[in-house]
């Protein structure tokens, strides 16, 4: 019998690794598959199409004789949770083995490249134009307007440059990705650079997907003849999650601190070395082999809404009972992504907030599950999609510790370059603790008879308020880049939704002189 | 020359001819030695021709360059939101008193595990849909 369990991250780290060994151990070929993105049932198990999952190793027999019915789901691609997707870039998820050539070959494989290097140059760019792709990473800037830039500008040598520094928490579809699918990734940098005219690529992958950075290693090997004379390598971060951003992590591949430049010039004119780059996220390359084949780009376009087109691969997470990966069209509500799809908390709780798009993403009230998943909507609502990771919190959240998180994040990964992030982020912190401690009384400095200047009562729970919105607005508008920009999303999210969770505390004694 | 001076030499010989050398250089000397000290960032800075304070930049920017030397083992805790979603604040008292003085807990922020978390990272190895007696189970195993 063929058994197909995942060698996906998660799987292993769920115990995936043990339970192939079992089956092994039983006489069975084991096939180590991409993972379906059903996480909840993860590690599952495959034999013929039907599913067991979570599968522990006390099952192995049980589902060897068809049995254990508590935890078969049947037929998986019937399965709601997969049957409701529509996948593009994650097609192959669970259906073929990673590194395996031939099963990559059987599903389209390659068929991208080919076009594109018939097609040529113009035409790819104008295809990609079409499509309508925007970048995945979370900026949503046109791929194709990005490819024109770099395919025009003048150098001796251009790059693309993968952004796989995925650190947002909430998200893992660049992960997947790359450990599930490394040949599409490929075959997507490939295009681009037959698009702009570029002979190298790097793949910047985080140091904490260590099985991302293996895989990856062995796919550019295995497909380095099919790419030719592209070459690719990758490059390992060192947990700077301010590296994500394109500029910084440009600075980073070059062998300097991981400091956020300032645009213009814009890497597509002078990027890595500055030289012209093309700075991509992992879900947007991996979109680009399917836009490239017959008739891909009509298809893409037609999907989704208004300016968004195609699908975004969703990623289901935090308290909810159905996690895991759901590709769809843009366009879908968060009532139903978190609801009906993800199936509410997995704790059985009553949802309090939905933060939407990472650390830097605004928290959303159930009131407002009303909202699509498409750019414009989001941001019109001071919110943002990023890279499509929805992390969902019960009624047991205390919205101000996060918001006071998120304040606290900023300040340990700013890269320091600009002062309303280095420092209005640890100011955050401070002004965020005063607010749930009710204000704070004069102090001494205040209260001396010499100080004329100075208010002599403190300063009240709802001062300290307004100053954290100034706070915010100034870091908003006046950071460098998306890490000290949009840190005041989540912060003032909560504080606009939850203002209970700042105030409970009474304001403090003044105390006695 | 020491064995670390050649040692590092080595290193800088093999990477030097790529594009940026300087962060795949620190990888792979903290592979070797467990961490970059002050001595490594001189010989590097020598290889490369590099000032040491630039070497000293990259080297303190990083969260994963360690400057000394740990000998505790070391494990990974996620402490970003999605986790805290799956309760792990609730565990880390647990942890702690697993760890002790014998191990060393740090905190990532995310191992892109995050809808089974509460979850960690030990060496290569990651565990995920952790509670507070799995996360002390594998803290006394470390």
């Amino acid at each position: 019998m063929i058994i197909r369990i995942s060698d996906d991250a998660l799987a292993r780290a769920l115990g995936a690794d043990e339970l192939a060994d079992a089956f092994a151990g039983k006489g069975h070929e084991v096939q180590r598959t991409s993972s379906w993105g059903m996480q909840w049932l993860e590690p599952l198990v495959e034999i013929d199409g039907k599913g067991w999952g979570p599968a522990a190793i006390e099952d192995v027999d049980d589902i060897l004789e068809g049995g254990a019915n508590e935890i078969a789901i049947g037929t998986i691609v019937d399965h709601p949770f997969i049957a409701r997707q529509q996948r593009l870039t994650f097609a192959r998820a669970g259906k073929t083995r990673p590194l395996n050539l031939k099963d990559y070959e059987a599903t389209g494989g390659w068929s991208g490249l080919r076009r594109a290097r018939q097609i040529g140059a113009e035409q790819i760019l104008t295809e990609v134009t079409q499509s309508g792709l925007r970048g995945r990473g979370g900026a949503g800037f046109p791929a194709g307007i990005k490819w024109q830039t770099v395919a025009k500008a003048q150098g001796e040598r251009k790059y693309i440059v993968c952004n796989a520094d995925e650190g947002d928490s909430g998200t893992f579809a660049d992960r997947m990705l790359m450990e599930g699918d490394p040949f599409a990734l490929i075959e997507g940098m490939a295009i681009a650079a037959e698009a702009v005219g570029a002979d190298k690529g790097y793949i910047y992958i985080r140091s904490e997907y260590p099985d991302a950075i293996r895989k990856m290693e062995r796919a550019i090997v295995l497909s380095a003849g099919i790419v030719a004379p592209f070459e690719l390598e990758v490059r390992i971060g060192a947990g700077a999650y301010v590296c994500g951003e394109e500029t910084s992590l440009l600075e980073s591949l070059e062998g300097k601190r991981g400091e956020v430049r300032a645009k213009p010039p814009l890497p597509a004119i002078e990027g890595l070395f500055g030289r012209p780059t093309v700075v991509n996220n992992v879900l947007t390359l991996a979109a680009v082999p399917h836009i490239l084949a017959e008739g891909g780009a009509s298809a893409y376009e037609r999907l989704g809404l208004a300016r968004s087109k195609g699908t975004m691969p969703i990623q289901l997470a935090g308290n909810i009972k159905h996690g895991g990966l759901f590709e769809t069209a843009f366009g879908v509500t968060l009532g139903e992504l978190v609801n009906e799809i993800g199936g509410g908390t997995e704790s059985g709780r009553p949802v309090k907030a939905v933060q939407v798009g990472g650390p830097l993403g605004a928290y959303i009230h159930p009131d407002d599950f009303g909202i699509r998943f498409d750019y414009e909507e989001y941001t019109a609502a001071d919110a943002l999609i990023g890279h499509g990771g929805i992390t969902v919190f019960d009624d047991t959240a205390d919205m101000g510790a996060m918001a006071r998180f998120a304040m606290e994040f900023c300040a340990a990964e700013s890269c320091g370059k600009c002062t309303p992030c280095r420092i209005g982020a640890v100011r955050g912190v401070e002004i965020i603790d005063r607010i749930r401690a009710g204000g704070r009384p004069a102090d001494h400095v205040e209260r001396m008879d010499v100080i004329h200047n100075a208010p002599r009562h403190g300063r009240s729970q709802e001062q300290e308020i307004g100053l954290l919105t100034d706070l915010c607005e100034t870091m908003k508008f006046g950071s460098l880049c998306a890490l000290g920009g949009f840190t005041p999303f989540p912060v003032m999210s909560a504080l606009k939704h939850w203002p209970e969770d700042f105030t409970r505390a009474e304001a403090p004694v003044e105390a006695a002189e | 020359m020491s064995t670390k001076e050649h040692k590092i030499g080595e290193i800088v010989a093999e990477h030097h001819r790529r594009e940026g050398p300087l962060l795949p250089i620190l990888h792979a000397v903290q592979e070797e030695f467990g961490c970059v000290d002050a001595e490594s960032e001189a010989l590097i800075a020598k290889g490369l021709n590099l000032s040491r304070a630039d070497v000293h930049g990259v080297v303190s920017f990083y969260h994963d360059f360690k400057a000394n030397l740990e000998a505790r083992p070391e494990v990974q805790i996620c402490r970003a939101e999605a986790c805290k979603a799956r309760g792990v604040e609730q565990i880390m008292e647990a942890a702690a008193t697993a760890a002790g003085d014998r191990v060393k807990l740090t905190d990532v922020y995310c191992l892109g595990l995050c809808s089974s978390g509460p979850s960690a990272r030990v060496g290569d190895r990651l565990h995920a849909r952790l509670d507070g007696p799995k996360l002390a189970g594998i803290i006394e195993n470390a």
